[in-house]
């Protein structure tokens, strides 16, 4: 039982300007799952990717199986039985399951890959481990999850006795998520040992057997989950005591700001994905719309900011129609919208902070006068929104692309923030950020609210709409299953609603 | 700033050596002198008052070519249909200016230019509107459309507009009137000054203005442009047929400055040049006029090249090749790898065929 599996000691890593690694040492035994804590940016990808040679370290050593190594790639790594599940997938969407699980390791008949053997094969490990899947679906076809455990059937094909999976439930649903964890603990049993990369506190208490905390390139803690709580782990991660819950006054609810009646919305498919929605978000009060993602959250959002056209019913702001308005009329109303996607939606990339921060308002005054950019008044009030909203960047000239993704959403919501808001629509607004951001985006919408805006919250988080909502709207298959107040919500009747049950 | 600049030159500049390098070669292969080659390439091209025009008249097509294309780039959109956009203006230009007699050259010649340029803008608005309200993939259209101008200017030239002075069978339009020419001042042809101007018009109205910021969003990000109320159809539309109407422009100048007439067959290339153009000035519209300079100053000087050197001018051309494959090079491999790429840098080459 000494055998260590995998182990890094001493690993230093500097890319230009961050010193991503520092003096790193973590060690993975059989049977174990190890996960590696941190905010975004704390080295935890930079680390996995050394040990799976895809990076060299500067200084210190890889050890496998007891034995230190010198890798040259992921080819080194794989060959001497470590598995990677990347943060985004490395699969081929056209291809079937099957084809991407033995894609570089196909087994071959005279100079032919004999697809016959390798879906046995492939059939033969998901029966194994558990992990159900159909060998003949597309890729393209499955959703996340399935996806994921095509990676990881993947990395068990090639005689993984590692698996190290980044971030791996960033993109699932919280069903998902449970999902996944059980199906690893399970996977330990036969002597794979796990490195599970998380920046989810719940996740690591219910999964992990060692933790170790690193923060801004070095190990800042390691514990175990019978010895800390969430609390303890959010304060190793930020370095100081962070409040996981934000306090929140009573609302204070005044008119009807939205009004949205027997709404209908097809999806990009033409399928219908809002069904006959109806309800209302008073001004000083905070909507949430809780739901398993996928269902119909998205359209939604993106009829009532402008950017869809529904099919039927009708929306209302302050009692005026706006049905079919295009995202700028809406945008004029007083409407501000944290798109959930913000990389495809919310900057845009190669532009500068100073141009992102003007991304929707570039054609008003004082930013532009009769057609012509004002780059003082732009750049000035780039500043105020990097200093107001705490966007940590060098300069305001540097590419929105050079913001981590906790920056840029604050540079988001800063620029959505920076006008009297009547109506604000937040989709996912903490998503995949850090734990100081999240407090952060969370004081500011609980500010707006006091300030009397409308506040509709559309997220995938159950705690996010459970700490802030003042009634809280369930979404399933695009129906609205029931909105409960929210002194009568908790985890279990809401998720049950998620899941489509009432009572 | 200034060191922006220089990684933003730094590999056109060092296509264009790389380019003239392997140029050394190909002139030894031909038992040349690359010194006698060269040094008669750059006085064909800049040696006298009449070397120097010649550069600058063929400079200033490609000046506007390599606006078409750049412009639409911004758009995130590749125009492959500068050549058609250039014909159709070359040959509205030259019917007003032949057409129309008595007219002041004030009203006259801005006229004709003006009948080029809306020529022009009408051939790349089709294939951006089509973009817009179908999804019909510019590359296609354009490259169609430029068949149609093709086959519409040559019948027009030999049919309606045809030039029936003395015993002309050639498919060309008459004279275009006095007042519709365009001078030259000393050794500067007075399109080569529009050109110029133009470019610079061109980014400041992409850099400085909500017009160039709103193509520049859909160029770069669709979906965040239309997130943020940019009306994404009508500037892939308009932009593209800004984009003709630059072409159209060229064309006219071609018309009304260097050729006197539009004949059908002349004009053949230009429009494609302005692709390599674009490129070599990394669609920057101010980068377009060095970029138009030395392909037009390698141009006016070839055939000087020849008669003193022994030089076939297709070298010119194969030069031309190579600078264009070193500058599209790095961007092809960035383009390929761009996942892993920082992208702030990078030229959105791929945007055109990458979005549908
Ligand atoms: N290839 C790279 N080049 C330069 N800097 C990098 C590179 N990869 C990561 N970094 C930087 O190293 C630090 C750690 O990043 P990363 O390991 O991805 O953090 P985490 O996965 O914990 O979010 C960050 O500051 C990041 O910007
Ligand atoms: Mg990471």
């Amino acid at each position: 039982m000494s055998e260590v599996l995998l182990a890094a000691h001493n690993v230093t890593k500097q890319f230009p300007g961050v010193l991503a690694n520092d003096d790193v040492s973590v060690q993975l035994r059989p049977g174990r799952i190890l996960a590696l804590l941190g905010e975004n940016g704390a080295g935890k990808s930079t680390l996995v990717n050394i040990l799976f040679g895809m990076y060299r370290p500067d200084s210190g050593d890889v050890i496998i199986k007891n034995e230190v190594v010198d890798l040259h790639g992921p080819d080194d790594a794989i060959s001497r039985g470590i598995g990677m599940v990347h943060q985004h997938f490395q699969l081929v969407p056209p291809m079937r399951v099957v084809e991407n699980i033995v894609l570089g390791a196909e087994p071959s008949k005279r100079g032919l890959v004999d697809l016959e053997e390798a879906r046995n094969r492939v059939v033969e490990l998901s029966g194994r481990y558990g992990l159900e899947i159909d060998p003949d679906a597309l890729v393209e076809d499955l959703p996340v999850g399935m996806q994921q455990r095509v990676e990881i059937l993947k990395a068990l094909y090639r005689d993984a006795d590692v698996l190290i999976l980044d971030e791996p439930t960033g993109v699932l649903t919280p069903q998902e998520a449970d999902h996944l964890l059980s199906v690893l603990r399970e996977l330990t049993a036969t002597g794979l040992g796990i490195v599970f990369i998380t920046h989810k506190l719940r996740e690591v208490l219910a999964i992990a057997d060692d933790i170790v905390v690193l923060r801004n390139g070095r190990v800042v803690g390691e514990t175990k989950p019978a010895e800390t709580n969430e609390s303890g782990l959010a304060e190793m991660m930020v370095g100081r005591s962070v409040v996981l819950r934000v306090e929140k006054s009573v609302a204070q609810p005044g008119d009807v700001v939205l009004a949205v009646d027997e709404l209908e919305v097809n999806d990009d498919r033409g399928q219908i994905a809002v069904d006959r929605l109806s309800f209302e978000v008073r001004e000083g009060e905070i909507l949430g719309v809780a739901g398993v993602e996928g269902n119909g959250q998205r359209e939604l959002v993106e009829a009532i900011t402008g950017l869809r056209h529904p099919m039927a019913g009708t929306m209302r702001i302050d009692g005026e129609e706006v049905t079919n308005g295009s995202a700028r009329e809406i945008s004029k109303k007083g409407v501000a919208h944290i798109p959930e996607d913000r990389e495809k939606h919310g900057v845009v990339a190669v532009y500068s902070i100073a141009e992102n921060s003007v991304l929707n308002r570039y054609h008003r005054s004082p930013f532009s006068i009769r057609g012509v950019l004002r780059r003082d008044v732009i750049e000035r009030h780039a500043q105020e929104v990097v200093d107001e909203f705490d966007v940590r960047t060098p300069s305001i000239a540097v590419a929105a692309s050079s913001l981590s993704g906790g920056n840029k959403q604050k540079l988001i919501v800063g620029r959505e923030f920076s006008d009297d808001i009547k109506l604000l629509i937040a989709a996912q607004p903490t998503r995949g950020i850090d734990i100081g951001a999240i407090e952060f985006i969370h004081r500011r919408i609980l500010e707006q609210r006091d300030k009397g805006a409308a506040v509709l919250l559309v997220s995938a988080e159950l705690d996010e709409i459970l700490g802030l909502s003042d009634r809280i709207a369930v979404l399933y298959d695009g129906k609205l299953m029931d909105v409960l107040d929210a002194q009568d919500a908790d985890r279990e009747r809401v998720g049950l609603l998620m899941a489509g049950i009432t009572k | 700033m200034s060191r922006s600049i220089l990684r933003t030159i730094a590999i056109p500049l060092a296509a264009v050596v790389f380019g003239l390098l392997i140029g050394v070669v190909l002139i030894l292969s031909q038992n040349a002198s690359p010194a006698t080659a060269y040094t008669a390439l750059v006085v064909g091209g800049l040696g006298d008052a009449d070397a120097l025009l010649r550069t600058l008249q063929k400079a200033t097509p490609l000046i506007f070519g390599g606006l078409a294309v750049a412009v639409a780039f911004k758009a995130g959109m590749f125009n492959i249909g500068g050549q058609g956009q250039l014909l159709v203006g070359a040959v509205f230009a030259a019917a007003v200016g032949f057409g129309i007699d008595g007219l002041p050259m004030v009203i006259h010649l801005p006229a004709a230019l003006v009948a080029g340029a809306i020529a022009g803008a009408i051939w790349g608005g089709i294939a951006g509107a089509l973009k817009a309200t179908t999804g019909a993939h510019e590359v296609i259209v354009t490259i169609m459309l430029n068949f149609v101008a093709g086959n519409l200017t040559d019948w027009l030239s030999a049919n309606p507009w045809k030039d029936n002075s003395g015993n002309n069978i050639v498919a060309r339009t008459p004279l275009v009137e006095d007042s519709a020419t365009i001078p030259t001042l000393g050794a500067v042809p007075v399109g080569f000054l529009l050109a110029v101007v133009v470019a610079v018009a061109c980014w400041l109205v992409l850099e400085r203005t909500t017009y160039g910021f709103e193509v520049r969003s859909v160029g770069h990000n669709r979906n965040a442009a239309q997130y943020s109320g940019i009306k994404v159809g009508w500037i892939m539309a308009s932009t593209m047929a800004v984009a003709g109407m630059l072409a159209g422009l060229g064309g006219a100048v071609e018309s009304l400055g260097v050729d006197g007439r539009f004949e059908a067959g002349v004009n053949v290339g230009l429009g494609f040049e302005g692709i390599t153009i674009a490129l070599l000035a990394r669609a920057n519209p101010l980068g377009v006029i060095p970029a138009a300079l030395l392909v037009g100053l390698m141009e006016a000087g070839a055939s000087r090249m020849q008669f003193k050197a022994g030089v076939a001018p297709e070298l010119i051309d194969v030069i031309q090749a190579l600078i264009l494959f070193f500058v599209a090079a790095p961007i092809i491999i960035r383009w390929v790898l761009r996942m892993r790429e920082d992208n702030s840098e990078q030229l959105r080459l791929g945007a055109g065929w990458g979005q549908s």
